[in-house]
């Protein structure tokens, strides 16, 4: 702001010699002509039609716009994301925003029968109704984390379900949801012991699935075996986690969990491009302390902070989209900014990048992107707003930890308060069984009880007063 | 309309100043008390008490100048409003201030045995029954709603004889129950422990709606100065007993002033003794008096006879108002010979001549009485208990599905239910429950207090309206002492967080038929994390098979019965494991 009435100033004295400053901005402002800086910055804040990254799909050559709409945070009504309220989803605004993002070349919808309390894709399909089938793409997934859907009858329902949620006859790309959640065993239940794996196949051969694919957390076990496997069903892309942070440090993070680094040799050594998921770690990479803050914006003062992270998820070459799940439309733009068109990293800048992942692995958050996979716990624990309230407050720098600083009671209050406005007594860490039907969920793979009990602890030890 | 100069606000002064010494020596020890908790107090609370602290003393000053009554008001709002506030705070934060105020009350300072049962004794044996104007919140409560009562409107109050043997008859019936142990039964009519339940029942509900309203708005500005707690009805019976009171004793006073004081209310009967033979009385100068009756007319108490020039002392509060009415200066407050106050003589010229070396003499006795008292209330080891009771899930649906398909949503928590304790709990530091029972005047501060909500009124019939405990909101926290650290009575001990963490209050018992472990097939073990004294151990279900699911075993010698165990059983409505309390309580 300061900056552009400064350039307003010099203008109009350069035009009219000596003005008194404030008249000067109180003129440019009535005349939105006479400010060649705002339309400068204009394509900073307002995304260009016309102007989005394509990649090529080397199978079926589809054109995939860079930025993939992720319809797992979609808004719901009264605000907020999905997963936060019981409210149900704000169908118009979905509307807008879909329609927003197809204006903007945006063509890959990403969806799945399990998001958003199931309500997603009869969400995507309605909101994608208007546009042309063939103008975009779709893509689902076989979501049979439940024991009740390993069976073939079950998994086979889901799926026909999904095109009847999405009103479509075919899909463009499907994936099997999450596989090495909840182990290798439980992979091999849900597509290979029921012969999915293969009964998918054959639909891709009928022509009802265009592209075949799995996304992939957490035991590399089961990435391996599908790589291994890749003679036999041609994998047409795969979807994984990438971002600064887990490029390197996703096993230092978790020792369950795969560096990025090494998925994406895997599959950029047998040519299947990357569909990219939690570029910003579910805001994590967006939310951070304030000096880390500084440092990224002491390198581009006029770029968000989030713009990082995409412009990082974007830049490798085998990357065939960029999934957002994008709730609010200023999410929307930001993101439409970054890949309108791509400005890809320099070698340089992708290094300062990791000396920033550096510091945020110093950070300890714990590592919930709030996907809310894990919801809901049998037990009523609300397990990523307790996670979520912990990370924010390691972020804010207002964790009480040092009984001896001044801070600590401030902080303490602070703490158990924030809590309790979050997340309801009966729903606090300390109402955790440790039953762990929530661990095979996670696709961070965190050990949620683990973290529980410490949590627990921690609050516990809050409330004492003690030194943590 | 300037009157001569009596001598009265003198000694209310003195006794103004002994008070509010009382009241800043509190506040000294505040910072002590507040570091301590580790839990600092808004600085912006403090600053506002501190404010209103130093602001008191300039009306008391004021008074000086002034008039009994003026000296009386200012001190009744001082005492009335913080002993109420004391009652409504649920912060913990008001009882550092004026928790002394209950203390000197003078059934609770009896059943204690605490030498604070002076304050009352010296004040009325000096001037009157001062207390019942000024210390007692009832008296203060029924004077407030007199006034309204008679705000614009002309409603002369009357001399009525004195119903003598009904007095006396209830005060024997008072004692008989009390000393009988019908305790509950007697509480009904103790002046402190009824306002008690009043201002807990009817009033603290106002205030906490007021705070979650500011809550919310803090919320919204991210501030944390207020915090959300819960408003539940934690005992109907009691509530109910609470209101009615309140409309008797409401009706009584709008329209006859004090009239519960001087026939029902067994202190008021006890300190009527003791008045008879203050130092200090109202007196008539008969010879000055044109019998307007202006001081029957204003006379709440009715106790004073224009027409015969008596005043019944053992009925007279000392509330002032009658000095204040008389136009003619026959009205004057000082000492006057028992002789000549029981039979005053039109002629005898009285001039009330307090002999001024006497007063420090009587102002010391009740000052340095008052003080340590003060300093016992505020000095409270024990940490503040940090309540923010979480929004209520209202909901009475079953368990939300086990087996998830879909991401989000919350499973819908049913809420618990309390258990029926064959034995009731009563509180750390009550030492058993006949212990309690019989000190326990019911006067619910520490049911306001407690920030863990487990304290609530009993609902049985030979306990009713004491606190007993429970523990579906939360569990008695070994660290809190907030509720041994505010009872006047003696019924709960101070304690500190050493000794409450080894007394053994209950024990818990486990019913396998509600364990989820049992019922659901699932592991858990909350109860073994969440003990604090490592009484709960994890053992197989199947004795012969170490790998089956494991269940909670209670070793009872080492559990005190915190019932943390209680709170965090994921069964519900009734937890799995619960604590059925002991009669006597012991150190383990």
């Amino acid at each position: 702001m300061t900056k552009n009435i400064n350039r307003r100033s010099f203008l109009k004295t350069v035009t009219a010699g000596t003005v008194a400053t404030a008249a000067a901005s109180l003129t440019g402002c009535k005349n939105k002509g006479s400010n060649p800086a705002a339309d400068d910055y204009e394509h900073l804040t307002e995304p260009q039609k016309g102007r989005m990254t394509y990649r090529i799909n080397p199978t079926t050559h589809d054109r995939v716009s860079l930025l993939g709409y992720g319809m797992m945070r979609l808004p719901v009504e009264g605000g907020g994301s999905g997963r936060d309220s019981d409210a149900p989803l704000d169908q118009k605004m979905i509307n807008k925003l879909v329609a927003y993002a197809y204006d903007h070349g945006v063509n890959y919808y990403d969806t799945s029968p399990a998001y958003c309390k199931g309500e997603s894709e009869k969400a995507t399909g309605t909101a994608l109704r208007p546009f042309p089938r063939k103008s975009y793409f779709i893509a689902t997934k076989l979501s049979n984390f439940s024991e009740e859907t390993w069976s073939r009858e079950a998994s086979i329902e889901m799926y026909h379900n999904s095109f009847h949620q999405l009103g479509t006859d075919y899909i463009d790309y499907y994936l099997l949801h999450g596989v090495g959640m909840g182990g290798f065993e439980q992979f091999q239940k849900r597509y290979i012991d029921n012969g999915m794996i293969d009964y998918l196949a054959g639909e891709r051969r009928a022509g009802r699935i265009r592209n075949l694919g799995f996304s992939f957390h957490g035991d590399y076990k089961a990435f391996q075996w599908l790589m291994d496997h890749h003679e036999q069903y041609h994998w047409d892309f795969c979807q994984i986690e990438l971002n600064y942070l887990d490029w390197d440090y996703a096993n230092e993070i978790n020792d369950f969990n795969t560096d990025a680094r090494v998925l994406y040799g895997e599959l950029e050594k047998r040519g299947i491009p990357a569909v990219v998921m939690e570029p910003l770690l579910g805001g994590r990479l967006a939310n951070v302390p304030q000096y880390i803050v500084s440092r990224l914006k002491q390198r581009e003062p006029e770029r968000t902070v989030a713009s990082w992270a995409f412009r990082y998820a974007g830049t490798p070459k085998g990357v065939l989209t960029v999934l957002s799940g994008m709730t609010y439309m200023e999410h929307l733009k930001d993101n439409l900014v970054n890949y309108c068109p791509l400005t890809p990293l320099k070698p340089e800048e992708e290094k300062f990048l990791y000396t920033i992942a550096r510091e945020i692995f110093d950070l300890k958050t714990i590592p919930c992107n709030d996907c809310k996979y894990c919801m809901p716990c049998p037990w009523g624990v609300n397990i990523p707003a307790i996670f979520v309230h912990y990370n924010k407050c390691i972020n804010e720098g207002t964790l009480p930890h040092k009984a001896e600083s001044e801070s600590y009671a401030r902080y303490r209050r602070e703490y158990l308060i924030g809590l309790d406005r979050v997340v309801p007594r009966e729903r606090q860490p300390d109402h955790c069984i440790g039953c762990n039907h929530c661990v095979p969920h996670c696709p961070q793979n965190i050990q949620i009880p683990q973290e529980m009990e410490r949590l627990s602890h921690f609050i516990d030890s809050l409330k004492r007063g003690e030194i943590v | 309309m300037r009157k001569k100069i009596n001598r009265l606000p003198l000694y209310a002064l003195l006794a103004a100043l002994a008070l509010l010494f009382c009241a800043l020596v509190s506040v000294a020890f505040l910072p002590f008390a507040a570091t301590d908790s580790g839990f600092a107090m808004p600085t912006a609370v403090s600053v506002v008490c501190g404010v209103v602290a130093v602001v008191a003393v300039v009306p008391l000053l004021i008074a000086l100048v002034l008039r009994l009554r003026e000296a009386r008001t200012v001190l009744a709002v001082i005492f009335g409003l913080g002993i109420t506030l004391l009652l409504l705070d649920f912060t913990g934060t008001v009882r550092l201030w004026t928790g002394w105020m209950a203390r000197i009350q003078l059934l609770p300072a009896v059943l204690a045995l605490s030498w604070a049962v002076v304050v009352p004794i010296v004040l009325t044996l000096v001037y009157g029954r001062i207390y019942c104007s000024v210390i007692c919140p009832l008296g203060v409560m029924q004077d407030v709603i007199a006034r309204i009562g008679r705000i614009g409107k002309r409603r002369p109050y009357n001399y009525s004889g004195e119903k003598r043997w009904l007095r006396i008859g209830v005060l024997v019936l008072f004692l008989i129950l009390l000393i009988g142990g019908v305790g509950t039964a007697a509480t009904l009519i103790a002046p402190y422990s009824a306002f008690g339940r009043i201002a807990q029942n009817l009033l603290q509900p106002l205030w906490i709606m007021g705070n979650n309203a500011l809550a919310s708005l803090a919320s919204g500005m991210d501030s944390y100065a207020f915090y959300h707690t819960d408003l539940w009805m934690r005992s109907l019976p009691t509530f109910i007993i609470a209101a009615v009171t309140f409309l008797v004793i409401a009706v009584l006073a709008w329209r006859g002033g004090r009239t519960w004081c001087n026939t029902i209310c067994p202190v008021g009967t006890v300190l009527g003794f003791l008045s008879r033979f203050s130092w200090l009385k109202i007196h008539f100068d008969a010879a000055a008096c044109r019998n307007c009756s202006k001081c029957t007319r204003h006379c709440k108490a009715a106790c004073i006879d224009f027409k015969t020039h008596t005043v019944d002392y053992s009925r007279c509060v000392a509330c002032g108002d009658c000095l204040s009415q008389c136009e003619f200066d026959a009205l004057s407050y000082g000492h006057v010979s028992l002789k000549k106050n029981l039979r005053p003589r039109p002629t005898s010229p009285e001039a009330p001549q307090g002999p001024a070396a006497d007063d420090p003499k009587a102002a010391g006795a009740s000052a340095p009485t008052v003080a340590p008292a003060v300093a016992a209330a505020p000095v409270d080891t024990g940490r503040r208990g940090f309540l923010m009771a979480a929004a209520m899930v209202a909901s009475t649906a079953a368990m939300a599905q086990k087996d998830k398909k879909v991401d989000g949503g919350l499973a819908a928590i049913e809420q618990k239910q309390p258990h029926r304790r064959h034995t009731p709990l009563t509180p750390p530091g009550s030492w058993s429950a006949d212990h309690f029972a019989q000190h326990c005047t019911a006067c619910q501060l520490c049911v306001a207090e407690c920030p863990n909500g487990v304290l609530r009124p009993s609902e049985h019939l030979d306990t009713l309206m004491q606190p007993t405990m429970s523990y579906e909101r939360g569990f008695c926290r070994p660290e809190c002492t907030r509720c041994s650290s505010v009872c006047p009575t003696g019924a709960i001990r101070p304690i500190t967080p050493a000794d409450k963490s080894s007394t053994q209050i209950g024990h818990a018992v486990w019913m396998m038929m509600n364990c989820v472990v049992v019922a659901d097939n699932t592991s858990c073990g909350n109860c073994a994390r969440h003990c604090p004294s490592g009484a709960i151990e994890m053992m197989p279900l199947h004795p012969d098979d170490p790998d089956s699911l494991k269940v909670p075993a209670v070793n009872e010698a080492r559990c005190i019965g915190c019932g943390a165990c209680e709170y965090v059983c994921p069964a519900r409505p009734f937890s799995a494991i619960y604590v059925e309390g002991h009669e006597v309580h012991k150190s383990i």
